[in-house]
């Protein structure tokens, strides 16, 4: 392993995120700050939700921003370098093994989404106070879930990232993100699926639940969620999976 | 520093789907066609030896393999088959070691598009392990040696094709590798930026360090490489210094000849004119009659055969005549031109 080459690769894609810093923010915060504002704001004050959504809604928001970020901030990235401009060649040139790119990859995703993940709390409190109860009653327990969840948004970005044809990244959003996103327990407790027994079973695939509910546990405990170590193992799981997938597709593309 | 050659034994590559452009990308997310007959046999048991600190070339029509054996050598294409070296480093067993060793300007520009000219040179020397003084001092001197440096902190995005191409090498310089790969060059630049490459792969070369490069521009061949490689469907036909190479084709000159009407005692006869050392028929159904003469002389042949033509009642209808030429070696090999 050769460090002084990893960090530079690192330092490369924190170059290139400072010279996009606008466009990434908008990207980051513009649709889960608008979904807080309708939801939470203009839904609540005029009576069709109770005040309790505000801070039901807050883990869900960050769980789904920071997936976001992740996968969008590797795929995208290795979609385009790998299929269309090939910029990525002399990255694979580098004096490092090649599964260590992908690593630094999901290293830099991950880091993208817990600062999207941590910023979003502030933002989306100040959107919605008053009224929003947050009871950090475990630190370490929420520091644990929040990195598991950015590395899952990495990992699963260097898994789709490298498995999709280019000619298919808006089939990958309509068909793969948009019913992660709607049957990841976001916008709503696990627990509110009693009702649909089966979804309610089915959706334990998703890993987009464990970190939503995992979040919500940690954040509003106060409210129905997943055990946590259910939660924990999900994750992991999900991370593991996805890492190795992701590295055998990675490899798999940078050598014909 | 030690010295660093290359090479390969018996390289074999079988592309089962689509052959990659010009190696190393073009991928596809469906299921690799293994019906063998899609195979595409891209290098058939490739032998090379390339001594440190010479340019050595490949030269070969498009498709002959040229890309593929750089794609090897470079640790971005898996070979089928047999085995490449670079100095004591087996290219699939240390690919580290060997990544270190080398400098590669691809076919196709692959310049990082996020970056600005400079960045791109300074960023590659990171990764690299290059002191960021080093690092500074190298890629200006780059710049402005390969005429860069008013663009320098512009986008490479925006950049014109032969301007990518020269940063492309500028940045496969910047660590100073003791091996220099470079797969067609000089392809889409300006026949001056074009000899300002030459000079600089030159002066490179002088600095003790092993070059190859391909092409199939046979005047580049010729101008630049020391020893060359001739390569088509995957195998080499010949090899040699240019001037070995030149002087094995018979007689050195070439008469390309087309007739009005197929006469094999004409054809019989053009063998007896003083000079002539062979001469190939290739008549085909279609009612071309032509015939390749290698000689020892060119122009003075014409009338001489003109004659010949007269007396057996044949029309001359075509004559084309080609000095002594790398391009005529292909065509004695192959029966077909370089260009074709």
């Amino acid at each position: 392993m050769n460090w002084k080459t990893f960090m530079a690769l690192l330092a490369r894609d924190a170059h290139v995120a400072r010279r996009n810093f606008v466009p990434l923010v908008l990207q980051t915060f513009l649709q889960p700050m608008m979904f807080v504002f309708i939801f939470g704001r203009v839904m609540v004050s005029s009576g069709y939700m109770t005040t309790a959504y505000k801070s039901l809604l807050l883990p869900g928001i960050m769980a789904l921003s920071m997936i976001f970020t992740g996968v969008w901030a590797v795929a995208m990235p290795l979609i385009g370098e790998f299929q269309f401009t090939r910029e990525i060649e002399d990255r694979l040139l580098a004096p490092i093994e090649n599964s260590w790119l992908a690593i630094e990859k999901v290293f830099f995703g991950a880091a993208q989404a817990i600062v999207a993940g941590l910023a979003v709390i502030p933002a989306a409190w100040l959107l919605l106070r008053p009224g929003v109860e947050l009871n950090l009653s475990s630190p370490l327990t929420f520091a644990g879930i929040t990195l598991l969840v950015a590395f899952l948004s990495a990992c699963g970005g260097l898994a789709l990232g490298c498995s999709i044809d280019q000619a298919k990244i808006g089939l990958m959003f309509s068909m793969v993100l948009t019913p992660l996103i709607f049957f990841g327990c976001t916008y709503y407790p696990w627990s509110a699926l009693a009702n649909f027994p089966i979804l309610q079973k089915v959706v334990l695939v998703n890993p987009l639940v464990y970190a939503s509910e995992g979040l919500r546990g940690t954040l509003v405990p106060q409210f129905p969620h997943l055990p946590i170590l259910v939660v924990l193992l999900g994750l992991l799981i999900f991370d593991v999976l996805f890492l190795l997938v992701g590295l055998r597709q990675f490899r798999k593309k940078a050598v014909t | 520093m030690t010295l660093a050659g290359i090479r390969t034994r018996e390289l074999r590559k079988v592309y089962t789907s689509a052959p990659p452009l010009a190696a190393g990308g073009g991928f596809s997310f469906r299921r690799k066609d293994s019906n063998p007959s899609r195979e595409i046999v891209a290098l058939d048991g490739l032998s090379l030896d390339v001594v440190p600190g010479e340019i050595f070339g490949l030269l070969g029509p498009n498709g002959a393999g040229k890309s593929t054996t750089v794609g090897i050598l470079t640790t971005r294409v898996r070979p089928t088959g047999g085995q490449a070296w670079i100095g004591d480093y087996d290219v699939w067993v240390q690919q580290v070691e060997v990544k270190r060793l080398i400098g590669v300007v691809a076919q196709r520009p692959n310049l990082d598009f996020s970056l600005t000219a400079r960045e791109i040179l300074l960023f590659h020397g990171a990764y690299f392990g290059l002191d960021s003084q080093t690092r500074s001092a190298r890629a200006a001197e780059l710049l402005e040696r390969f005429k860069l440096t008013d663009r320098a902190n512009q986008l490479a995005r925006g950049f014109s094709g032969g301007m990518m191409q020269r940063l492309s090498i500028a940045r496969a310089m910047m660590h100073d590798p003791q091996v220099l790969f470079l797969d067609e060059p000089s392809a889409g630049l300006d026949p001056q930026t074009r000899l300002l490459l030459w000079e600089i792969v030159r002066e490179y070369n002088q600095s003790g360090k092993t070059i190859l490069l391909t092409t199939h521009n046979m005047e580049e061949a010729d101008a630049l490489c020391q020893r060359l490689a001739i390569i088509d469907h995957g195998s080499m036909i010949a090899f040699g210094t240019p001037a070995e190479l030149k002087a094995s084709v018979p007689g050195g000159f070439l008469l390309r000849l087309r007739f009005g009407a197929h006469s094999p005692e004409l054809f019989e006869r053009l063998k007896l004119l003083s000079g002539v050392r062979e001469v190939r028929v290739n008549s085909d159904a279609d009612g071309d009659n032509g015939a390749d003469v290698y000689a020892d002389r060119g122009g003075s042949l014409v009338s001489e055969i003109a004659t010949l033509a007269a007396g057996t009642s044949t029309e001359l209808s075509d004559v084309h005549i080609l000095e002594p030429s790398l391009e005529n070696l292909f065509l004695h090999h192959t029966g077909r031109s370089l260009r074709e």
